[in-house]
């Protein structure tokens, strides 16, 4: 259900700041709404967490409540020093997790 | 005829004592329902996260539309003025929504790899509203910024 997608810069020059841009399809259920037929609340669930790594050590993370929006959008920025990967996570209430990776080539 | 006309101021007090009685236990119920809601307090909820930290104003920038016509998508930024060293830098920045029945909206960690603390995202606001973004600093001190937004769709379910 849930697919990341990021826009991430494919080259840099060393000490550049970039712009990541990250999206994931999820409904982000609050846990308040009620269900029109049956009038019983819908459960929560939620992406609860993102975490962003750049060659291993982590660089920006957030924790996400129920006040989201439907699809979470989180955009942030990279000082980028030497070539890496960049790797991100998304971790849902559940325990589900999606990641994605992208790399970045200085140069 | 006499008899009908104490009946009927009998009946009048009566209506008044009730009348009052329900007055007084309509003034106690909300009394006794508030602390029931007490987890749609922000100020709560804000404490819950930075503790009995004083923010003072400042530093903190907040880009929120004045009118969000639609509350499930409300796009909005935080930006903190840090020169983003080991020394010197954002480690948070937690924002709260005031008026919505869960406050807490995100937590941003930022790192010296960030090169800037700045970060983006969409939140639901419930109805027009006060929006605050709380920097915690790495030398352990607190700034606030604040908006406040116009909703004319609430996007908080229910």
């Amino acid at each position: 259900m849930a697919k990341p997608r990021v826009k991430a810069p494919k080259t840099a020059k060393a000490g550049d700041i970039v712009q990541i841009k990250t999206l994931i399809s999820h409904k982000m259920e609050t846990g308040l709404r009620k269900d029109k037929k049956t009038g019983k609340p819908i459960p929560k669930k939620i992406i609860e967490s993102f975490a962003a790594t750049y060659n291993g050590s982590e660089v920006f993370s957030s924790t996400l409540h129920s006040s989201i929006s439907a699809n979470p959008y989180i955009a942030f920025y990279l000082k980028v020093g030497k070539s890496g990967d960049l790797v991100m996570t998304w971790k849902e209430d559940t325990g589900k997790s999606w990641s994605a990776k992208k790399s970045i080539k200085v140069g | 005829m006499s008899e009908k006309v104490r009946l009927s101021v009998l009946d009048r007090r009566d209506f008044l004592l009730g009348a009052g009685g329900v007055a007084a236990l309509a003034a106690f119920l909300p009394l006794g329902t508030r602390p029931a809601r007490a987890g749609a307090n922000w100020q709560d909820a804000m404490k819950a996260v930075i503790g009995d930290a004083k923010p003072a104003e400042g530093k903190v920038s907040l880009g929120l539309p004045e009118i969000a016509e639609n509350g499930n998508t409300v796009p909005f930024s935080v930006d903190v003025d840090s020169p983003m060293t080991s020394g010197d830098h954002v480690k948070a920045v937690h924002v709260f929504a005031t008026g919505n029945p869960r406050p807490t909206v995100v937590t941003f960690r930022f790192s010296p790899a960030s090169g800037k603390a700045s970060a983006r995202s969409r939140m639901r606001l419930g109805k027009t509203q006060d929006v605050i973004a709380v920097a915690e600093m790495s030398d352990g001190k607190f700034y606030m910024g604040r908006r406040s937004v116009k909703v004319t769709i609430g996007g908080c379910g229910g």
